[in-house]
């Protein structure tokens, strides 16, 4: 199947290319490119949607709990059965369970554009967002579960206190010695620095790398790599004090910081921001000691 | 009962500068919020913060542009405070460790937008709302500010005096989602209601799902006028599939719209031969939805923005989140090819009465960001100008509702500003909204001032046990009927007919309401619960825009109508107001005010 398709795309582009008067402007030849593109692309969905189930809808299995319902107090999986459309995530398909066969379903969701954090979600034994991970991807029928870890609350939804505890631990804030003089001055940043800390200022608060984090699971006090990345974001500005910096490389030194982290790369491989937590846990490790050096 | 001197309602943008405002002038601040504080929707916002920065641009140019993109139905005290206030603001977030994009030198960035008469748009790539929102957190934590998160304002508590103006807010009353419990909190100074949009009154829209207009409905039936609600903005450029939005900071660095044509609408078809794709919102999403009804669309919906000349490393470095989103949530690589956009709702124009300093004709009573209306964006929002609305707006109304020191306010309020009475040509029976309105604030609760609080929580625990224990129909289908009539009917091109339509099928849906009940019995985490009484405040939002819609028989900024078609200043240069008096809506109008420190004289909005 793939290959015929494979072949009708070549003949089309062909006659395409040669049906194409001698004289274009570079933008009218970009344009006919791009409609080539988008209609191999096309004919390339429409192939895979042919190729897919027969029937289509789609199956999740649902994680239900509630320590307050009879009947519901004793955990346990519900299937639902939903109609799939292309481009459905699993926050969709929740929705429309929700909606359709069990008003009770609950789950966190606000912003459904990956942004808010508020859908992190055990699905298929990963972390992921809800509303970013597409149903086409995953393999059926979808497992969603709470985030490990986590005290369930309810359902899908998890305590995020102990995470918020966590986050608020080291001193997220700004903190530069001074502020510059003059009216409407501003602390001038480097491209470069901002470049450095760019990444690391993308955190959302979702939680899934907290949860998929074995350290964390085994030692509640770990400040867990959101945190230490929010302490990263700080450490490593340019604007903020000396003595601020210092601070704030003692706290993530503690004993339940830095150190505990046995670079595992499972909260970098599971951040829907693509943020690289493991790698900035390992240069904060290498500053701590580096500062410590410097009193020796 | 918790107590506290200011109450903040809401902890997006608005909440969040309120609150640290209040904080900043001593008063013992607290914010009570539907959400954590950072998953709020001003996280979403992508594009930029207006400021007048540039030693070559000055405040008088922001205002001056702020005015005329309203389509003159701004008031100049509120867009001259605003235009004055912003550099102030932006500086202030700077110093507070926001990361903002920067220049070579290390100064804040500045791009051009839609309708400006100067780059003066500073951001932080195109997550600049996701950056606003935790850097203001941050001082929020940095304070020690009280935040009672996941907690649903329910309703306000307001003395029952028969003037509007003589009312009180004394606190509100709200619901524990985690818990279940109802609670009283009463402010000893002031409510602020900074609950942000009330996107969720249509089903195509950029706003996040807890965009339900809570504040605007609260503030509605406890007596404060709404206005101007008819002013919805549609952005032009929104995700086809789901409504997420694509900046305009990729018109601002130069993207471009094709139809299916592949010819430059905006050119090939004169919709604005000087601005182009950067003219203003309004006129880019009729341009786009023209051409879609004419037959140029692709696949009938929607047209293509192209940003693949701007290049990778450009792209990358200002408009990296917008690649993730096109991938994400349409597969498109926003690199190798262009992303299909169409117009969604973004942005309601209209709302609370205020004045400059966030105060309503409530006493103790105050509005800040989406939720409001100062009034500033009048009947078309320029992009850029909602961040530092909430920044600027936000920190006076935390000043003042704290006692703060302010001048006083040149925008009057409440029914004492009304001069005239309001017409409707159609018949629509306005004092039906009246349906299932046990939950009214003002209708007999006390004008104790001891009282009205505990009298509020008496009565919003019989709602939430009457909702939990009956047997009802489902709110889901009624919320998703509310939104599917005001799409079809109420959107970017509006018709008498249609417009009549979507009233007839409100009053419909408010019928049905009254006999909404959950069906998960559950006191934990009930977010069956938490919709259903949600549903109530997009009902009575939808319909307030519908009744503006159909009253302003002109075409005026976002708002188009079919049969006028053009401003009328000399009949229509006015606000809209809707106030609902004991169950009993009235439309009244107010002056719009043109003339502060400078005048600004009426012209042709061209583009």
């Amino acid at each position: 199947m793939s290959t015929q398709i494979e072949q009708e795309q070549t003949e089309e582009q062909t006659e395409a290319e040669t049906a194409e008067p001698a004289e274009q402007s570079p933008q009218e030849r970009r344009l006919s490119e791009k409609k080539a593109r988008a209609e191999a692309r096309e004919r390339e969905e429409q192939a895979r949607e042919e190729v897919r189930d027969a029937d289509d809808t789609v199956q999740i299995k649902v994680f239900r709990y509630d320590p307050e319902v009879e009947g519901k107090s004793e955990p346990r999986f519900d299937d639902f059965s939903v109609p799939f459309f292309k481009g459905m995530t699993v926050l969709d398909a929740l929705i429309y369970a929700r909606d359709h066969y069990d008003s009770s379903l609950t789950f966190r969701h606000s912003c459904r554009q990956a942004v808010c954090g508020s859908d992190a979600l055990f699905v298929n034994g990963q972390q992921r967002l809800g509303c970013k991970t597409q149903m086409a991807d995953l393999e059926g029928p979808v497992r969603i579960e709470p985030l490990p870890h986590q005290d369930v609350v309810k359902d899908l939804v998890v305590d995020m206190e102990h995470f918020y505890e966590q986050m608020e631990a080291v001193e997220p804030y700004f903190q530069p010695d001074e502020l510059p003089e003059g009216e409407r001055e501003e602390q001038r940043q480097s491209p470069e620095n901002r470049e450095k800390v760019k990444m690391s200022t993308r955190c959302i608060w979702c939680g899934a790398c907290m949860s998929s984090c074995n350290i964390a699971a085994g030692d509640n006090e770990y400040l867990g790599p959101a945190a230490i990345n929010k302490a990263y974001r700080f450490a490593m500005d340019e604007r903020e004090g000396e003595i601020q910096k210092e601070d704030r490389l003692e706290i993530i030194e503690q004993e339940h910081g830095v150190w505990r982290c046995q670079t595992q790369f499972s909260c970098t491989e599971v951040c829907p921001k693509d943020i690289p937590l493991t790698e900035h846990i390992q240069e904060l490790k290498r500053e701590a000691v580096k500062s410590n050096l410097k009193f020796w | 009962m918790h107590e506290h001197d200011v109450l903040v309602v809401g902890a997006g943008g608005a909440g969040l500068r309120a609150a640290i405002a209040a904080h900043e002038e001593g008063a013992d601040v607290a914010m009570v919020t539907k959400l954590h504080p950072v998953r709020s929707h001003t996280g979403a916002a992508e594009g930029g913060i207006n400021a007048a920065l540039h030693p070559e641009d000055s405040w008088e140019l922001h205002a001056y542009d702020t005015m005329k993109g309203s389509d003159y139905l701004g008031d100049a005290p509120a867009v001259e405070t605003f235009a004055q206030d912003a550099p102030d603001e932006v500086i202030q977030l700077e110093h507070w460790g926001m990361p903002f994009s920067r220049e070579e030198d290390g100064t804040v960035s500045q791009r051009p937008f839609g309708g400006l008469s100067h780059p003066r748009t500073t951001y932080a790539g195109a997550e600049t709302g996701h950056h606003l929102l935790h850097t203001m957190y941050e001082q929020v934590v940095k304070r020690g500010i009280t935040v009672y998160e996941e907690q649903q304002v329910l309703d306000l508590a307001v003395t029952d005096h028969d003037d509007v103006e003589d009312r009180e807010c004394h606190g509100v009353v709200a619901y524990d989602i985690a818990s279940g419990e109802i609670q009283g909190y009463r402010a000893t100074n002031g409510v602020i209601l900074a609950t942000g949009g009330p996107g969720q009154v249509f089903d195509h829209t950029t706003n996040a799902v807890a965009n339900t207009g809570d504040g605007y409905a609260m503030a509605y039936r406890a007596g404060v006028p709404l206005e101007d609600m008819e002013f919805v903005q549609f952005h032009p450029t929104t995700l086809p599939s789901t409504g997420v939005l694509i900046s305009e900071g990729v018109r601002g660095e130069g993207g471009i719209l094709y139809n299916d044509e592949e010819e430059r609408l905006m050119f090939e078809y004169g919709y604005a031969n000087n601005d182009g794709e950067l003219a203003s919102r309004d006129v880019v999403s009729r341009a786009e939805l023209t051409e879609v009804n004419e037959g140029r669309g692709i696949e009938d919906e929607y047209v293509h923005l192209d940003m693949r000349h701007l290049g990778e490393e450009r792209i990358l470095d200002r408009l990296e989140n917008i690649l993730h989103l096109a991938e994400d949530f349409e597969g498109v690589d926003g690199l190798d090819e262009p992303m299909p956009v169409k117009p969604g709702q973004h942005y309601q124009m209209g709302g609370v009465e205020c004045d400059e300093n966030g105060h309503t004709c409530i006493d103790g009573l105050y509005a800040a960001g989406e939720t409001a209306c100062v009034s500033l964006h009048g009947a078309n929002r320029l992009g850029g100008n909602a961040l530092p609305e909430l920044l600027v707006f936000g920190a006076r109304a935390g000043k003042h509702a704290a006692g703060g020191d302010m001048k006083e306010a040149e925008i009057s309020t409440g029914p004492s500003a009304k001069s005239e009475a309001g017409d409707l040509s159609e018949e629509v029976e306005i004092g039906a909204v009246d349906a299932g309105n046990r939950s009214v604030a003002a209708d007999g609760a006390a004008i104790d001032a001891g009282t009205v609080v505990d009298a509020e929580v008496q009565r919003q625990e019989e709602r939430v046990d009457r909702l939990l224990e009956d047997e009802g129909v489902n709110h889901a289908q009624v919320r998703e009927d509310i939104q599917q009539t005001m799409t079809a009917n109420v959107n970017v091109f509006r018709r008498e007919d249609n417009l009549v339509e979507a009233l007839d099928d409100i009053r419909e849906a408010r019928e049905r309401y009254q006999h909404v009940a959950a069906s998960d019995p559950s006191r934990t985490y009930n977010t069956d619960l938490m919709h259903t009484m949600e549903t109530r405040n997009i009902i009575d939002i939808a319909e307030a825009i519908a009744v503006g819609a159909l009253a302003r028989e002109e075409f005026r900024g976002a708002h188009w109508r079919e049969q006028y078609q053009e401003r009328r200043d000399e009949e229509w240069l006015k606000h809209t107001m809707l106030a609902w008096n004991d169950g009993n809506p009235e439309l009244y109008y107010k002056p719009v005010l043109l003339e502060a420190e400078k005048e600004y004289e009426p012209k042709e909005r061209s583009y």
